[in-house]
């Protein structure tokens, strides 16, 4: 189009571009229209209490926000020198207002966490601290000694940050120190990598099982006439009309060592009514339940994958000299690979997120991290450390996610 | 291998079907005792129309079906217990059924390393199978990346690629447009004369079939009709159903009043006596079917043993030949061929004439 006509117009002599972009605009808007409900309600639900909840995780304004003069003055403090009179001044004239305004009790467990044992220090303080005279520091010594103690004010040190790398630190078994060091948390206190690592291990051989026992299964229905493959599905698919909780306890009857198959062991000689095998309240029996549960979350998309690879690929590689170990070696399994990858990526994010199978059959040594999180967030209370707990969850799988796109390629996924 | 390989006996046949029957539910033949003997070189096309049988076929000489009775022998060893990768047999699928997740070169390698050819060796006979289907630019490709015609010409290069003496292709043009077919029917034919290679085709398109074999034999309901060469399927088919299967046909029924020789007289439906060829139509008093081809029917004619009326119905120029639809007997279908010649005379739609043939071009055959 050259210049000297100038730009196309439609017949009313609007602008063609202009048209078309009013058009465009109008279908979009349509579109996002019809999307905005579930929208406002996945930011509602889900973005919004997530982002909170990690937010938490770093955030603790607590101290801050009931402490002001002690937040104030030891930031200036440097964690070694001794202890300041105008520290002890701050400190006795917020205990004042928040023993007044009954948020002692807060602040207390807030510190407790850094340094164990400071909580009944905190409360029982307080109650005295309307009476104190100047000079505080030796009237709070004289309460109680450890106040000339420097730990417990490293530990306030530490409290009084309103954002704070601590619970994230502690979720990988790292202490934050006073003077923002970061060092190992003493030997008693590392549990959670270690239970992170479990968490990982039980997720991953979960995978692996439900692999080994999905595959030649999801085969087997891909190859048989659709009318006995629909209902052999019906019977993988029959777990899920059961409640995951009927589902969990039937194992128990099961393998408890009192239980069906025990008995049958026994019956059958395989061990001794004394030395019955132990499957149930240890790993053994989460791995035993998690896979029975998530097999279906492998099965359906190998199920779905495998079905649109025509038979006459394994023919034409047979036709050609190829053994079937080969042809299904170098033929089947590559173009099955984005079923097995997107149901080993399904698996694998429920598994490491799973919670009511080994809180119910786990017993001690079949805890798994979402546990720890659930008694942080319901029986400690510790919230913060919940959700750093839940971050470092996040962080690993969007780390296998990202492994799985680089190996795999997310975008040879089919999920259905 | 032409004309002359005719018969191939049961004791020189390279690929043989020896009283084979295959049923795939125990209560329905598909294959109904199939005996054929293929020579070796021969290029031999399974003809049929759809369900028929010769996919079952194919599917039982390489190796995939499992005879319900009877042996298929090859180079005269039976093969009914030998597994497929053991049969050396070169197959050309419908769909082609090249490796998606590998490359041109790949795909055709893929026979090679099975056999632990080395890597010299190798690339040598890959170069030479895609040069000889002129796709050798293309060796880095994947199929995703090629057109219908050229995954055709890449699953043809991967059969031959490791020299089997047998090819087995089932419908390979099938999803290809028409002149894209008719191309690939010569390349296919030229490679199989110039590489001396036996092959077996299954295809439902006479016209393909014609044109690329030695030998046709004619597949119906699980049984072979006739096999044959091309033209003498053609000028002398044995039956009812491969005189229509094959080129279009004229069929008239009527009762078998006589027969001296080789000649049967037969009164037509409408009650007109013509003679015919007697080919396969049972004994006096029996039905029959006449069967002509349009191009041997003379329109006007005074002259020929056979006469009989005719009205014009519809006239169709195409150039070089008028075809003509007619009625004659109540067989409101009856079509002829008129050459475009200048001596002959000009039809009109609705004109009363008469049509006659040769007593040896008209055949009598079994009733359907
Ligand atoms: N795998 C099979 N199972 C059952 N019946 C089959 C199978 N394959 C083919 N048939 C039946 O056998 C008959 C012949 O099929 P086929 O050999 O594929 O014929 P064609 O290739 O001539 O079209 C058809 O009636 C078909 O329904
Ligand atoms: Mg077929």
């Amino acid at each position: 189009m050259s210049d000297a006509t100038g730009p196309i117009v439609t017949a009313d002599g609007v602008p063609l571009k202009r048209k078309l972009a009013q058009a465009m605009f109008r279908s979009r808007a349509r579109a996002f229209g019809l999307a905005l409900p579930l929208l406002a309600f996945i930011i509602v639900a889900f973005i919004i209490p997530i982002l909170t909840l990690l937010y938490r995780g770093v955030h603790d304004p607590r101290f801050a926000q009931f402490m002001p003069r002690t937040t104030a003055i030891i930031q200036k403090w440097d964690t070694k020198s001794p202890v300041t009179e105008e520290m002890a001044a701050a400190l006795v004239a917020d205990m004042v207002v928040a023993r007044k305004e009954r948020t002692i009790g807060q602040v207390a467990t807030r510190v407790n966490r850094e340094l164990p044992g400071t909580r009944s220090l905190f409360t029982s303080t307080a109650r005295k601290a309307k009476k104190m005279k100047p000079p505080y520091l030796e009237a709070l010594i004289k309460k109680d000694r450890k106040w000339g103690d420097n730990a417990t004010w490293q530990a306030i040190k530490i409290t009084a940050k309103t954002y704070t790398p601590a619970y994230l630190l502690q979720a990988v078994d790292l202490k934050y120190n006073a003077d923002g060091s970061i060092t190992r948390q003493p030997e008693r206190y590392r549990i959670y990598l270690k239970l992170l690592i479990r968490t990982m291990r039980i997720s991953l051989i979960v995978t692996l099982a439900t692999l080994v026992l999905g595959y030649p299964v999801a085969y087997l229905l891909s190859t048989l006439p659709v009318r006995t493959s629909n209902m052999l599905l019906i019977l993988v698919l029959l777990p899920f009309w059961t409640s995951l909780l009927v589902r969990t306890t039937s194992w128990i009857a099961i393998l408890q060592s009192e239980g069906v198959l025990n008995n049958l062991f026994v019956l059958f000689g395989i061990t001794t009514d004394q030395q019955r095998f132990s499957m149930i309240y240890n790993e053994t029996g989460v791995l035993i339940a998690m896979t029975h549960i998530l097999l279906p979350f492998m099965i359906l998309p190998l199920y779905s994958v495998m079905k649109t690879i025509p038979p006459s690929y394994v023919r034409a590689a047979k036709s050609m000299g190829a053994r079937p170990a080969t042809a299904f070696w170098r033929v089947y399994f590559p173009q099955s690979v984005p079923g097995i990858g997107a149901g080993a990526l399904l698996v694998f994010i429920l598994a490491i997120g799973y919670y009511i199978t080994p809180a119910l059959v786990g017993g001690e040594d079949g805890q798994m991290i979402s546990n720890m999180i659930d008694f942080h967030m319901r029986k400690s209370l510790n919230w913060n450390l919940a959700a750093a707990l839940g971050a470092v969850l996040l962080v690993v799988v969007l780390f296998f996610f990202w492994l799985y796109d680089r190996l795999v390629g997310i975008d040879n996924m089919k999920l259905g | 291998m032409s004309a002359e390989s005719q018969t191939v006996s049961k004791e020189d046949g390279f690929v043989v079907f020896d009283h084979v029957q295959k049923s795939y539910d125990g209560e329905t033949l598909v294959v109904k005792d199939l005996n054929l003997a293929i020579g070796k070189g021969e290029f031999l096309t399974m003809l049929g129309p759809s369900g028929s049988g010769k996919t079952t076929c194919l599917m039982m000489l390489a190796g995939f079906e499992t005879a319900t009775h009877g042996d298929i022998l090859l180079g005269g060893h039976p093969i009914n217990n030998i597994p497929p990768h053991k049969r050396g047999i070169g197959m050309v699928f419908q769909n082609y059924a090249l490796f998606p997740h590998m490359t041109v070169g790949e795909n055709l390698s893929f026979p090679l390393e099975v056999r632990k050819m080395a890597k010299a060796e190798r690339e040598e006979k890959i170069r030479r199978a895609l040069d000889m289907v002129e796709m050798l630019d293309f060796i880095n490709r994947r199929p995703a990346q090629l057109s219908g015609g050229q995954q055709q010409r890449i699953a043809l290069a991967r059969s031959l690629v490791f020299e089997p003496d047998l090819v087995l292709m089932d419908e390979p043009l099938g999803a290809l447009d028409k002149q894209l077919r008719e191309h690939m029917q010569f390349e296919i034919k030229h490679l199989h004369d110039r590489l001396g290679v036996t092959v077996v085709y299954v295809t439902h398109d006479q016209s393909e079939a014609l044109t690329m074999s030695d030998r046709i034999a004619v597949f119906d309901d699980g049984v072979i009709q006739q096999l044959a060469t091309p033209d003498d399927l053609y000028e002398r088919p044995e039956n009812a159903f491969v005189a229509q299967f094959i080129g279009e046909n004229n069929r008239m029924t009527g009762t078998v009043k006589a027969i001296e020789g080789d000649v049967a007289t037969v009164e037509l439906d409408g009650g007109t006596v013509v003679t015919a060829k007697a080919v396969n139509c049972g004994d006096v008093g029996g039905r029959t079917t006449l069967s002509i081809r349009p191009e041997r029917v003379k329109v006007g004619a005074d002259q020929g043993t056979n006469r009989t009326d005719a009205e014009v119905l519809e006239l169709i120029y195409l150039g070089d030949h008028i075809r003509c639809r007619m009625r004659v007997h109540g067989n409101e279908d009856f079509i002829v061929k008129v050459p475009n010649a200048a001596d002959n005379k000009r039809l009109v739609v609705g004109e009363k004439t008469s049509v006659g043939w040769e007593t040896e071009d008209c055949r009598a055959l079994d009733a359907t």
